[in-house]
């Protein structure tokens, strides 16, 4: 059944993960050290749900809530920063964190999402607010977001954001907004885990149901999709995909920066609510560092794509170069609104100088954060990856 | 395309591990990448990566310098005619240039690319593109009488002293190019100054016109010689004598324009570097207690090496100060030096090389301390944060 325990987290057996639909449990998918990578399952034909109780919020203790969001198996919905990874139950947050639109290459439009989950949704904020003692901030676009469930919504800080990728990430709000000091830890939480926290304490049910954007140059018709959690993406995108001699499509769960390759039989990331595809760029291309290039995108303006701003094009996964030193200056500021001096952070990460990092700001960013400085990077530097290496230091040595 | 992506393809395995050309790998991708930007795809962080690489960015600081390089070949034949007393048209005099330039362009690019190559072979990484705009800065900021010989053996210096052993490209502190041009200036002094500025070779039959000096701008004004400068336009434009590129302000602010409008160059330190000149210019013109002193302070722009350096010099991303704040402060002082030494030093009358290296030597500490009030602004919120509410 729906909510029904499948695994538990080794380091807090607390955290458990249950499963999102009722069905029959086939398959267990290791990785390295014996990692949990997959638990697959079968579907039944109608979901059935565990039964978690309805009891009024106000008559809930903090402890309470966050026993019935641990027990449903919802508690992973709920991050943390510093480190940008699953909030440990019991520790109390400085502050709550959502951000009500997403500012990522072809992310799903937040107002659409919400739509006909408003009442979940403010429930889910209420159920966030009963477990900090500071406020729930809730971004949203200042010009795109008009859906009353966000710029209405009741027991929130709202805060109004301009501006392109990554305006839209919550550690990118949580800078303008209060930005993390030292020792202090904030949660942050998607609006569709909102929703599933609402829906909990609404109607006492795991539903794990979403809204999920299929999206990319490679597909036929990008569309919505209303899915479960962690479902197999072949099952909704089927018939969906082109189909061309040579081109092999990538899939990726979650947006085309900082999403996940999975396979045409892979399955939804737990945070994503997008599926992106677009051509593999595996094909050499004579003198393409020379030659001008009038279907390349770039942010510089060494290629005329700068003076054809409405053009559109079909990016793929070509690298282009091999990885070299930092070389050009100046570039990764442009687009990391932070006050944090991106390369010189990435570089105290490369030497581990635990001590640089911290005062350099790690505790602020996450890898998404870093996903635009690692696109225009002309070094082509594994940033992302970089960061999450720093993270898993600083958790090893702090926590 | 198929068919030459399939002879590569082909001679590939005898250059991989195991080949017969096995040492000559890093040699062969070099041309592999030189010819086709590889299929190779990403595996990890973010799916997407913008089309701009670094042989893209060196190529556009290439292209930037071809005007500058062009000026150059023709200056070195109308210079030759003027000191002669010829008039031969400006096709022959470009000519003439192309023919003495030529050569010192090839032996900066071969020696240089040599030593690049074979420390990419010891170090197994890839060929970095840096050189690509090394080898051409080389041959461009030294007189046209320059030997071959000295040219090979200062690029060789430069590569090796200034990049490798600091790591190579990105790990250096100094700019090669320059380092090459220091090299030459106090190893060699009287090739790099005195009459080399101007090719006077001569045929049978030809002689110097009378009075002829070949001595630069900055050379007069050392020597107090104000009334033999020539005028700002010919300043201007350059045809006057000097290194070979960097006579002309004009073809330096062409290529200006092309960095800056490619965002390959930094603007900010280029107008840091004019606005630190103009400063201190303006500074010796209120004080004015001798002849040199006395020039209008925009003839330091357009004298000497002074653009050519703000443009192509200063602006190596990797020797000058790498943060916002930092470039500021680093392209002011290099203004600064740059004429306090051509005014106040009689020993070296082009100071902007010299300024220039005592910069990136200093651009680690003025960007330790644009980093240390970054950290300091952080540690002031925390106090903040912690400081206990007043009711």
């Amino acid at each position: 059944m729906a909510g029904t325990p499948l695994f538990f987290d080794k380091y807090n057996e607390k955290i458990i993960v249950t499963s999102p639909v009722s069905g029959t449990y086939t398959q267990l998918v290791r990785g390295p050290k014996r990692r949990i990578m997959e638990v697959r399952i079968t579907p039944d034909a109608e979901d059935e749900y565990l039964d978690f109780g309805t009891r009024p919020l106000a008559e809930m203790s903090p402890e309470q809530i966050t026993d019935k969001l641990l027990t449903s198996g919802l508690w992973p919905c709920i991050r943390q920063r510093p480190y940008s990874v699953i909030a440990k139950p019991g520790e109390t947050p400085r502050d709550i964190f959502v951000s009500a639109f997403k500012t990522a290459p072809l992310s799903p439009d937040m107002d659409f999402v919400v739509n006909g989950q408003e009442a979940f949704f403010q429930k889910g904020l209420e159920a966030l607010a009963r477990l900090t003692p500071g406020d729930v901030h809730l971004g949203v676009d200042a010009v795109n977001t008009t859906s009353a469930a966000f710029t209405g919504a009741k027991g929130v800080k709202l805060h109004r954001f301009r501006g392109p990728h990554p305006a839209g990430n919550a550690g990118i709000q949580i800078h303008h907004i209060k930005p993390i000091n030292k020792d202090e830890i904030v949660w942050y939480v998607e609006v569709q885990d909102v929703i599933q926290i609402g829906r909990l304490f609404e109607k006492g049910i795991y539903d794990a149901s979403k809204v999920v954007a299929l999206t990319g140059p490679e597909v036929v018709n990008p569309r919505y999709y209303k899915v479960n959690k962690g479902a197999r993406v072949s099952s909704f995108m089927q018939n969906n995909i082109r189909s061309k001699e040579g081109v092999t499509p990538r899939f990726i769960s979650g947006d085309v920066l900082s999403g996940e390759k999975i396979g045409m039989e892979g399955f939804l990331g737990f945070y994503d609510d997008q599926v992106t595809v677009i051509p593999e760029g595996d094909k050499p291309e004579l003198l393409g560092w020379l030659i001008p290039g009038l279907n390349k995108f770039s942010v510089s303006r060494t290629f005329p794509s700068f003076l054809m701003p409405w053009k559109k094009y079909r990016l793929d996964t070509n690298i282009r170069s091999g990885e070299r030193p930092f070389v050009i200056t100046g570039l990764y500021e442009k687009v990391l609104p932070m006050d944090i001096l991106p390369m010189q952070l990435i570089k105290a990460i490369m030497i581990e100088d635990i001590d640089m990092m911290e005062k350099l700001g790690i505790f602020e960013v996450a890898p998404e954060d870093f996903a635009l400085c690692e696109y225009v990077c002309p070094s082509k530097i594994e940033m992302q990856t970089i960061v999450r290496h720093g993270l898993d230091i600083m958790q090893k040595e702090f926590a | 395309m198929k068919a030459l992506h399939d002879i590569v393809e082909k001679l590939k395995p005898h250059f991989e591990k195991g080949g017969r050309f096995e040492k000559f790998y890093r040699s062969f991708e070099a041309f592999e990448t030189f010819l086709f930007v590889q299929g190779n795809v990403t595996r990890r962080g973010s799916h997407i990566r913008d089309a701009m690489d670094m042989k893209r960015t060196m190529v556009h600081v290439v292209i930037a310098l071809v005007p500058a390089m062009l000026f150059g070949m023709w200056n070195v034949g109308a210079q030759h005619d003027q000191a002669i007393g010829v008039e031969t048209g400006w096709f022959d005099q470009f000519l003439f240039g192309l023919v003495r330039v030529l050569p010192l362009i090839v032996v900066s690019y071969v020696s240089g690319l040599a030593v690049e190559f074979l420390f990419a072979s010891i170090r197994n990484h890839e060929v970095n593109e840096g050189f690509l705009v090394t080898g051409l800065l080389i041959p461009l900021i030294i007189p046209v009488t320059t030997p071959l010989w000295m040219v090979a053996v200062a690029t060789v210096f430069a590569v090796i002293i200034g990049k490798e052993v600091f790591g190579g490209t990105g790990m250096n502190i100094l700019n090669p190019a320059l380092l090459a041009r220091a090299f030459l200036f106090f190893a060699y002094p009287s090739y790099l100054s005195g009459e080399v500025w101007i090719d006077t070779t001569l045929q049978e039959g030809q002689q110097l016109v009378d009075g002829f000096s070949g001595a630069t701008p900055l050379a007069m004004l050392t020597l107090g010689e104000v009334v033999n400068l020539p005028p700002p336009g010919d300043m201007f434009l350059g045809t006057i004598p000097g290194s070979i590129g960097e006579t002309s302000t004009l073809a330096v602010l062409l290529g200006a324009l092309i960095l800056v409008a490619t965002g390959v160059g930094s603007l900010r330190i280029m107008l840091s570097v004019v606005l630190g000149g103009l400063l201190m210019g303006t500074l010796f013109n209120l004080l004015a207690v001798n002849v040199y002193m006395e020039i209008p302070p925009y003839y330091h722009l357009i004298m000497g090496g002074f653009a050519f350096g703000a443009v192509f010099m200063a602006t190596d991303p990797v020797s000058a100060a790498q943060t916002g704040t930092g470039k500021y402060v680093y392209g002011v002082l290099i203004g600064v030096i740059t004429v306090l030494i051509r005014v106040l030093n009689p020993a070296f009358p082009e100071g902007m090389m010299l300024a220039i290296l005592l910069m990136n030597v200093f651009a680690p500490l003025i960007d330790h301390y644009v980093v240390q009030a970054n950290i300091r602004r952080r540690l002031r919120r925390l106090g903040r944060a912690r400081a206990p509410i007043k009711t």
